[in-house]
């Protein structure tokens, strides 16, 4: 049984609470025990902008409150996700950096020393729990439904940080898809970025990355896009009805975590699973699972 | 064109050392290595729907030394961060890196866009990015997860000591 101290972030707790539900409850259907983080702060990659400094600090605390539990990190977002590890790198490889980081840790009574790996739900899925375990899980093979998948960006990017998947041809998450039985398709610029952060900078140029992913879905005739980060999922389930209204256009494309449909694949509720807090209605995915074939 | 390329440049704006400065800096190091080949505007998703956005043209107009202009640019606050230009670029530059690096500076001479700076703030007061309201945090409950992880600010401000911008948002509150 494996064992992670939960790194929750901002965005869950702010307003994508239907992805934290979700994974809880696979995770525990599938034996992994979750840990809460005795105390929280931001991973630091908001601040990366205004403060390279701060980010690395941030990052660097939890890092250590990780290694003071004595347990690795498992998180939702693979923004958290993507700059722990990115963090925990820079600073083992850069004696001279860790060194002026752990004085400020120092302050607050902390110590980084490298020693604690973060994965993102999906690597903790392929690697510690493993897909013959999720597929052994299934008891509702969801061969009815035709999905997309959006990968986002920083699960996978910048390789040099990240080494997980290949980010010109990630396979992870579509391999996690059709372990629910569900058909993956593919569709143009599939890998690219969802654009949610440039929203606050710019919300059209913003809005028109996630307009083009999504009509590029709907072009597939995929019924549902399926996600792995709480940003991107803003993007296209929160943004979706702003972004027809915007464009005049009707996708009507509901978006679920990937959680959400390995829960449903094994056999949890639309209701366990949180359905009812998504924005665009999911309801026709529901039905066609309790339809069948 | 950025906004920044109406005016015409006049010799007095290059500043000879400041290419030198930003390589010296964490992401910023192989600046010089940039030989212009567009990589990365012809792959970067914003560049494809902004008319402003040119990553590219950060990058010369950094080696160049035209500091002034670049750390104003509106579009530096564009990049989504998608890292597709650091990975993609023959070169090896950390496109996305070398444009931190710039707001950085930036940042720390008084420009930054209103959405980072309450995301900071938040994060001084709170340990979370987004303020979050009571209400989500007592609907947790009847969604039957467990209570929210509290940030320990006091911890967070001890250990954020002497980060100049962050002594700067805390002193006045802004930035």
């Amino acid at each position: 049984m494996s064992k992670f101290l939960l790194f929750l972030g901002c965005a869950i707790p702010y307003r994508v609470s239907a992805y934290e539900v979700s994974a809880r409850k696979v995770l525990a259907k599938l034996g992994v025990e979750l840990v809460e983080m005795p105390e929280f702060n931001c991973c630091g990659l908001p601040l990366d902008p205004v403060s390279h400094e701060a980010m690395l600090i941030l990052a660097a605390r939890n890092l250590a409150i990780a290694e003071r539990q004595g347990l690795g990190i498992l998180t939702l977002c693979p923004g958290c996700a993507g700059t722990l590890k990115k963090v925990n790198k820079i600073l083992k490889q850069d004696k001279a950096l860790r060194e002026q980081i752990n004085t400020h840790l120092k302050e607050a009574g902390l110590e980084l020393k490298g020693s604690v790996e973060t994965k993102h739900l999906m690597q903790a899925l392929m690697e510690d729990v493993g897909l013959e375990k999720i597929k052994s899980m299934v008891v509702k093979p969801l061969t009815m439904l035709k999905v997309a998948e959006h990968n986002g960006c920083h699960i996978v990017r910048p390789k040099e940080y990240i080494g997980f998947d290949d980010p010109e041809d990630p396979k992870t998450l579509k391999t996690l898809i059709e372990a629910t039985g569900a058909v993956c398709l593919d569709y143009m610029d599939e890998t690219e970025c969802c654009g949610a952060p440039s929203v606050g900078v710019n919300d059209k140029v913003a809005l028109q990355l996630a307009r083009n992913k999504l009509s590029h879905v709907k072009m597939v005739d995929a019924q549902a896009l399926i996600t792995i980060c709480p940003f991107c999922h803003i993007m296209y389930d929160t943004n979706e009805v702003r972004i027809e209204k915007m464009f005049n256009e009707v996708y009507g494309i509901p978006v679920l975590h990937y959680p959400q449909l390995l829960g449903l694949a094994m056999g949890l509720s639309p209701d366990e699973l949180a359905f009812n807090e998504l924005r665009v209605d999911a309801s026709s995915i529901v039905k066609k699972v309790n339809e069948g074939a | 064109m950025t906004e920044a390329c109406k005016e015409p440049i006049r010799a007095h704006d290059f500043d000879p050392k400041f290419k030198y400065e930003i390589s010296k800096m964490h992401g910023g190091e192989k600046l010089l290595q940039c030989y212009q080949c567009g990589t990365c505007t012809s792959d970067c998703p914003v560049a494809r729907f902004s008319d402003t956005y040119r990553p590219r043209q950060i990058i010369r107009m950094t080696q160049l030394g035209l500091k002034e202009r670049v750390l104003k640019s509106d579009t530096l606050w564009l990049c989504a961060a998608c890292f597709t230009c650091t990975d993609r670029c023959p070169q090896g530059v950390e496109v996305a890196s070398v444009i931190r690096v710039l707001r950085n500076l930036a940042a720390e001479a008084g420009t930054v866009p209103l959405v980072f700076k309450e995301q900071a703030l938040s994060i001084l007061e709170s340990g979370y990015a987004y303020r979050i309201p009571d209400l989500r945090v007592k609907k947790r409950e009847t969604l039957g997860l467990p209570s929210l992880p509290k940030g320990n600010v006091e911890s967070l401000k001890k250990s954020l000591k002497g980060v100049k911008l962050l002594d700067l948002i805390e002193a006045k509150g802004e930035m």
